[in-house]
């Protein structure tokens, strides 16, 4: 198998970070300290700010589940099907985990082999980077959320 | 009163899958609202149109494509959109004139045409646009939304998918007899949980569908009111008009957004976004829940219809299964919720539906809203919700 290119999905470039221990890249307003993802092009979002500088920080990898669904329909374009538009549609989970430190909840697709059953509100999650689809020759990334402690039979996924 | 407004007329064309141009429905409705308040169209010193987004140029001009195919007439004219709360983004347009002195009497119109299936961004690749990116890098539909908030009332409040399908029997028995709904046939809780699964835990027969559809009103201050017959008796009266956006921080992911503010900084709001909005209404008019006769709430999915007990102030966080299943929001309950049939018999037609929803509370608070009146109705509201930070209510009063 040659070496396949990893690039972030089209929309997420900076968004996260890849690696061991990848993190969704956040933003830091350097005059009130608010925190805001994805990334802040305007201005701080606190009315009482005027800040307009930001540093680029790490999120928390590990948050809980502030709720979840699955997509049991083929979701509509610009959603890719990762196997190509003739494969068939494979549901997959969405949670929405909020992260304590930062004070925010963010969405996103969960691992695959990952059920609704597995799920629930409140439960630990961790960050992980993973193919969104593929083409050719370029692997598309996404960030998702995994079951800290996934429950039995279910392999977590790929990452 | 002196100095308030009033609806004096009400109409709409009938919800469906007609497949026409949207200037027809719209047409029809004002017709029908104009007929309804006993006022000549070449009076109407104002058009307010709310926009549809799916028919082109004639839709982002709605007001004026109305306002044409009416025959001109040299009334004044405004165009709104603001998501699904476009229809009272433009009566509030409307009102404010009136309120301000302005103008005597105003023709408020939204109408629309959709396609099938999920509502998707407009085409071409937009990766600045969120809702462009949660279609691109989450899959997430807007039932993916919906269905968060349903699995959040399961897990925190102990609903059960029945509490939901219930929902769904109860708006689909009190459309039955609405002309002007979509689907009118009895739906069973065994119908519903029958229906596939589209985004867990709601079912298909629990996602309000797209409609076609038109809804208008004519819309007057209490003097020119005073000197127009319109319908029998005293008209119903505008006692307020909310079109508030969330407080920061908006601590509930939103359509279309991926992720909420940060509470690291400032505290979440004492109200959150959704109980902010009817909330300013009810501090507008100087009514409480407590003076509700009747309630129509956005009912996008069956657990929606939920979160709106609490987010209006019908009871309290977590008790709205318990005022389901004690039968108080049937339409012979102690507040009927819905009385139209809601958007589970309409499906949503989105420029039209927020004044669809002032449409029936004014038929509700006039007598007229024959086989689904609220018996001695005199106070109610709506509440909507749209993407983008949008949402609206109206309390209106006789």
């Amino acid at each position: 198998m040659t070496t396949r290119t990893r690039v972030p999905a089209l929309g997420a470039e900076g968004w996260f970070s890849d690696g061991d221990e990848p993190a969704l890249l956040g933003r830091r307003c350097t005059t009130c300290g608010t925190y805001a993802f994805p990334k802040v092009d305007f201005g701080c979002p606190n009315p009482a700010c005027v800040g307009v500088d930001f540093e680029e920080v790490p999120l928390s990898r590990r948050g809980t589940v502030w709720s979840y669904t699955d997509a049991q329909y083929r979701p509509p374009a610009p959603y890719v099907v990762p196997g190509g538009d003739g494969a068939e549609h494979e549901p997959f989970c969405i949670a929405a985990v909020h992260l304590e430190a930062e004070g925010l909840t963010i969405m996103g697709q969960v691992v695959s082999g990952v059920g609704i059953d597995d799920l629930t509100v409140g439960a630990e999650m961790e960050l992980v980077v993973d193919v969104l689809f593929s083409d050719d020759e370029t692997d598309h990334l996404v960030w998702k959320w995994k079951p800290v402690a996934p429950a039995t039979g279910a392999d977590g996924g790929a990452s | 009163m002196a100095g308030d407004v009033v609806v004096l007329g009400v109409g709409m064309h009938p919800w469906g899958k007609w497949g026409r141009n949207f200037v027809e429905y719209g047409v029809a409705a004002a017709r029908d609202a104009l007929r309804d308040a006993g006022v000549d169209w070449s009076e109407v010193q104002f058009v307010s149109g709310a926009d549809t987004m799916r028919n082109g140029y004639p839709g982002y001009v709605s007001g004026a494509t109305f306002a044409q195919a009416l025959g001109w007439n040299g009334a004044r004219v405004a165009s709104s959109y603001a998501a699904c709360a476009s229809g009272v983004t433009a009566i509030e347009a409307a009102r404010t004139r009136i309120l301000a002195g302005m103008c005597d009497v105003a023709l408020v119109v939204g109408a629309d045409t959709t396609p099938k299936g999920f509502l998707a961004p407009n085409a071409g690749d937009r990766p600045t646009d969120p809702d462009w990116l949660r279609f691109r890098l989450v899959g997430a539909t807007n039932p993916t939304y919906f269905a968060l908030s349903a699995r959040r009332r399961m897990d925190l409040y102990g609903a059960t998918s029945e509490d939901f399908a219930r929902v769904k029997v109860k708006n689909a028995s009190n459309g039955l007899s609405n002309p002007n709904a979509r689907y009118q046939k009895p739906v069973t809780v065994e119908d519903v949980l029958a229906s596939p699964i589209v985004a867990n835990p709601l079912h298909l027969l629990e996602i309000c569908a797209t409609s076609d559809g038109g809804a208008a009103l004519v819309l007057a201050s209490a003097e020119f009111a005073a000197r127009h017959a319109g319908s029998a008796g005293a008209p119903v009266r505008v006692a307020a008009v909310s079109t508030v956006t969330p407080s920061y921080p908006q601590t509930r992911i939103d359509l279309p957004d991926l992720a909420t503010d940060s509470t690291a900084v400032v505290a979440e709001p004492d109200r959150p976004f959704k109980e902010s909005i009817a909330f300013a209404a009810y501090e507008e008019a100087g009514i409480g829940p407590e003076d509700l006769s009747l309630a129509e709430v956005y009912d996008l999915s069956t657990a929606l219809e939920l979160d709106w007990y609490e987010d209006i102030g019908l009871c309290g966080r977590g008790e709205a299964e318990g005022l389901l299943r004690d039968g108080a929001t049937e339409l012979d309950g102690r507040i009927p919720v819905n009385p139209s049939g809601g958007l589970a018999c309409f499906g949503e037609a989105v420029p039209a539906q927020a004044i669809a929803q002032v449409c029936e509370v004014t038929w509700q608070l006039r007598g007229q809203a024959t086989g689904r009146q609220v018996e001695g109705a005199t106070v109610g509201i709506t509440a909507n919700q749209g993407l983008f930070g949008h949402g609206s209510s109206v309390l209106l009063a006789r």
